[in-house]
């Protein structure tokens, strides 16, 4: 069984050890250790799969060649967001990160993966500060997942099962928040009632709200800033109203605008959810997202969560303090099919990178990204407003997105992208498909990254796209 | 055989603060780039909207974050000593691996790029999805779910769209499964709405045929199981039952979490099963992370494949495009899942190949026959289903009953004291537990024979000590970063602290 030349990534890769373990079992071969399955059940196919490329060299060379092929919004300049940002991620990020005892952790206990569950707590605790939240779960899988569990444990709070949700959302995580909602049918489905946003404002529509709300509702959702790129002004008036009538208020949010903007839970919000991607975790072919969960240190509220949660705690030695797992009983491991939910390996390491990068911004970075982006996004948005037959849909009272409507130019974003991108461009994310009511309109995202350079590029680029 | 002598270890121990106790006014640890817009940030937010005070975060300095972290990284056993914790298959994830995926042409990819600018991306991933169609038999492949768990609750989302589409669904509310499977399969199907109805295990170590079909009926929709099992007895009837659940009218899922030991000898699809799961971040060689990113790569038959979630990968030419199905059931998660995990884990493939694959199966199954002799040897350790003599396969699940009968002293605390050898923490078992104090340790196909001889002359010594000084086993760690958690308040309201904030009011501090 074993190859000429023994397999660098095993350790008994070699005959001799093959038979001395072999001997030391009593087996005459290995297909003897294999008792237990019926001849009938082999695969007959075999594996079709080549032999493995044992030399690095040769391996990386491989994987190399093929990766190659693409295009990066570094070799790019790139407005691409909707649910994935660019940020910088400091070096620092990338250093711990990479740590192998973080990497290759599995469970441990609180004594001797003690780093890894401090490193958890403060990742808990630092987004506990920006949230103005004392009851923070560990991560999710993403913002979508955060809101199909957020919905749902409304539901269980209010023993409702309708919810409105705002149509202002990214489609992606709307989808995904469809299939924990039972989308497909489901005998404990939530039935979602959608809250449009005003055709002037890209926010909710209030007066539609109102009509919505009764005893029956379980939850509001709302995103602000929401995927329009812009701010729900009126939170605190949806708040209010969610309220009134018993239901949860659930709102979504970008971590990284919190240095300049009031948290959820400051206008009552009760469940805030969010995106963890920003916070030092690279893009990664949309492998970077992550989901937050967070409360007030209410019970009520602790008892529904359907995430791990670490917990500071004391040890067996009077004033030391270590890391434990709190209400692991009523997670699906503990509890299966009686858990809150489920859950299960999700994106923990970023926690790691997103509790380094917090602790290195601290109030003064949040305060700085934060005014940076929301200027240079500003900026952005009037000088592509300046070209001919190019608007801005909603020209204030947005973020790091915002929406540009290309529908007077007589050319569809998809004309206008594949012209960018022939000069190095990746234009804004195509909105025409997904919400038609906009026309021919792309969101376009700007950040701290981008440099006037790269704006004057855009605009040099976009003013001879859309000369005909 | 003899055992080796017990080396002397200690973890480091740096008494590192929580972050938010350190630093001081004004210190920065990174500075952003100031806007060269002209615009005033202060009017850009809605008035009502306009952050009142500053979050109370660390003031800390660039190396002095760096340190804290190393600190922390530091009193982390993670693989760093021996791990050979079952059921999550710990071997070795290549670091070349972590290189590629670092690189640009990866982490700077963003999802919504036209796809003429991620061919390389998708080439991979449509190839890995190849790869595990040889090694599975089925056809279709989707890297959305997150994690083992995900790909269970895909699962049990393509029975409600595979059901709805017959117009069964009201009909077929029932998803069955076994003690012995994960926790996250009657979770995630009970999340989506069905009954779940679990069959015992019995004195074979597994369900029997009877119950099976006791249990089937027109309102069943799935069978979600795994076999072998977490003790490593595989259930030598499962085209029977998978017989008998599609006579039934349901579909079978294979949750192939325990892979390791059959890779290249069983395929799903030619047991007759209708999807199956694959963990990268376990047998494909892809870190753990302390809990992901990670990858539950579901696969289907192509009569489900219509409903998977979308979008997929197609090949036409020499082009990879993306497309929807129009009956998919949408999305598991946001975008095409954890691409670089994906990456990582072709990269290994690669390096591995259909030969290395079927060394790594052997492997695994000869090191834990070796390994149970051994263990065996050792006086108060017994296996489970003792009565079930046919050698197990990766895994052996085994009992500390007796030790702890004589002794006093449990299997977590022969776990805690272990560690205090390097050794990481070994998994006890799923719940619900089927004999008194579990462990249940994987050696796959990384680790030495030097570390697993090491492994279990550590846990012998271990027993010895529960015999000779109970004391020193049941208070241990010792030579850890802090003593045992005494697990005391943690459910209790009143002293639970998730965050720093929560943890200063309820000690009077704030």
């Amino acid at each position: 069984m074993s190859p000429l030349t023994p397999h660098p990534y095993m350790g008994n890769s070699t005959e001799a050890i093959h038979e001395r373990m072999l001997s030391a079992v009593g087996a005459s071969s290995i297909e003897e250790l294999f008792e237990q399955i019926p001849a009938d059940h082999y695969g007959t196919q075999g594996t079709a799969l080549p032999d493995g490329i044992l030399s690095e060299a040769a391996l990386e060379r491989h994987v190399d060649d093929i990766l190659r092929a693409n295009k990066n919004t570094r070799d790019h300049v790139s407005f691409l967001g909707a649910g994935s940002w660019q940020h910088h991620v400091p070096a620092v990020c990338d250093e711990i990160a990479g740590r192998s005892e973080f990497l290759t952790s599995v469970w441990g206990t609180p004594s001797s993966d003690h780093g890894r569950n401090q490193a958890w707590f403060e990742f808990s605790s630092q987004l506990g500060e920006l949230l103005d939240l004392e009851f923070v779960g560990l991560p999710v899988y993403s913002w979508g997942s955060a809101g199909g569990n957020a919905l749902r444990m409304a539901a269980r709070l209010t023993g409702r099962n309708r919810v409105i949700v705002t149509t202002a959302i990214d489609p992606e995580r709307r989808a995904v928040i469809e299939s924990y909602c039972g989308k497909q049918g489901s005998a404990r489905a939530l039935e979602i009632l959608d809250l449009d946003y005003d055709a002037a404002t890209g926010q909710a529509d209030l007066a539609q709200l109102s009509g919505l709300l009764d005893d029956t509702i379980a939850a509001v959702y709302i995103d602000t800033p929401n995927h329009l790129g812009v701010f729900e002004a009126q939170a605190a008036e949806i708040t209010a109203q969610a309220h009134a009538v018993g239901a949860e208020m659930i709102v979504g949010t970008d971590p990284l605008s919190l240095g300049i903007v009031a948290p959820p839970a400051s206008y009552g919000a009760d469940i805030v959810i969010g995106s963890t991607q920003p916070l030092g975790v690279p893009l990664n072919a949309g492998g970077g997202v992550g989901g937050f969960i967070a409360t007030r240190d209410e019970e009520r509220y602790a008892r529904e969560f359907p995430t791990l949660q670490v917990s500071i705690t004391e040890t067996l030695v009077p004033g030391e303090r270590a890391f434990g797992l709190t209400l692991f009983a009523q997670s699906s491991y503990g509890s299966r099919e009686e858990a809150n939910d489920w859950t299960g390996n999700s994106v923990y390491l970023w926690a790691i990178r997103n509790t380094v990068y917090m602790a290195l911004m601290g109030p003064q970075g949040f305060a700085e990204v934060g005014s940076t982006i929301i200027s240079n996004a500003h900026e952005t948005a009037s000088r592509i407003a300046a070209i001919d037959g190019v608007k801005v849909r909603f020209d204030s009272g947005f973020f790091k997105e915002f929406v540009v409507d290309f529908t007077d130019t007589g050319l569809t974003v998809a004309e206008i992208n594949q012209k960018l991108l022939a000069e190095g461009i990746f234009g804004g994310k195509d909105l025409s498909e997904d919400f038609p009511e906009l026309g021919q309109s792309a969101l376009y995202c700007v950040t701290e990254v981008h440099t006037e350079g790269d704006i004057e590029r855009l605009i040099g680029s976009l003013g001879k796209a859309v000369t005909r | 055989m003899t055992r080796s002598e017990i080396r002397p270890f200690h973890s480091a121990r740096w008494s590192e603060p929580v972050i938010m106790e350190m630093g001081s006014p004004g210190r920065r640890g990174t500075v952003p780039p100031t806007s060269w817009a002209t615009s005033d940030a202060a009017g850009l937010v809605p008035a009502s909207l306009r952050r009142a005070e500053a979050p109370g975060l660390p003031e800390m300095s660039e190396p002095d974050v760096l340190r804290h972290y190393l600190h922390l990284s530091q009193q982390t056993m993670g693989m760093v000593g021996i791990s050979l914790f079952g059921t999550c298959t710990m071997k070795y994830n290549p670091r070349i691996s972590e290189r590629i995926i670092a690189r640009p042409y990866v982490a700077d990819v963003h999802p919504a790029q036209d796809p003429s600018t991620m061919q390389g991306v998708l080439q991979i991933v449509h190839q890995f999805s190849e790869s595990l169609t040889a090694l599975s038999g089925m056809p279709a492949f989707t890297f959305q779910p997150g994690g083992g768990a995900a790909a269970a609750f895909t699962h049990a989302a393509v029975t409600r769209a595979y059901h709805a589409s017959r117009g069964e669904l009201e009909q077929r509310t029932e998803i069955i499964t076994t003690a012995q499977s994960h926790p996250s399969s009657p979770s995630t199907a009970a999340a989506a709405g069905f009954d779940i109805i679990t069959l015992p295990v019995e004195e074979n170590g597994y369900p029997s045929v009877e119950a099976l079909r006791a249990a089937v009926s027109d309102r069943t929709a799935a069978l979600m199981v795994n076999n072998p099992d977490d003790m490593g007895i595989y259930n030598p009837h499962i085209k029977e039952w998978v017989d008998i659940v599609h006579e039934a009218g349901g579909l079978c899922f294979y949750d192939h979490a325990n892979f390791n030991g059959v890779m290249t000898r069983l395929r799903a699809a030619e047991l007759g099963f209708d999807a199956c799961m694959f963990m990268l971040h376990k047998t494909f060689g892809v870190t753990k992370g302390g809990g992901g990113p990670a990858v539950g790569a579901y696969g289907c038959s192509a009569e489900l494949a219509p409903f998977l979630p979308g979008p997929r990968i197609e090949k036409v030419d020499d082009t990879f495009t993306l497309v929807e199905s129009p009956s998919s059931l949408g999305r598991i998660r946001e975008y095409l899942g954890n691409v670089p995990q994906v990456i990582a884990a072709y990269t290994w493939l690669k390096a591995m190949g259909g030969n290395g694959l079927r060394e790594a199966a052997d492997l695994s199954v000869l090191t834990n026959n070796y390994m149970e002799k051994r263990i065996l040897e050792i006086p108060g350790i017994t296996k489970a289903f003792p009565e079930v003599t046919k050698r197990r396969l990766e895994m052996t699940r085994f009992s500390l009953g007796d030790v702890t009968a004589e002794t006093g002293v449990t299997a977590v605390d022969i776990q805690n004291r272990m560690t205090d050898f390097g050794i990481d923490a070994y998994w006890l078992s799923h719940e619900p537990w089927i004999v008194p104090e579990p462990f249940t340790p994987e050696a796959g196909e990384a680790w030495s024979i030097e570390d697993i001889d090491y492994w279990i002359d550590v846990l012998a010594h271990v027993v010895d000590e529960a015999r000779s000084d109970p004391e020193l086993v049941k208070t241990s760690p010792h030579n850890q970063v802090v003593a045992r958690a005494s697990g005391e308040g943690l459910d209790d309201p009143e002293r639970w602290a998730t965050t720093w904030r929560a943890y200063q009011r309820k000690n009077g501090n704030h």
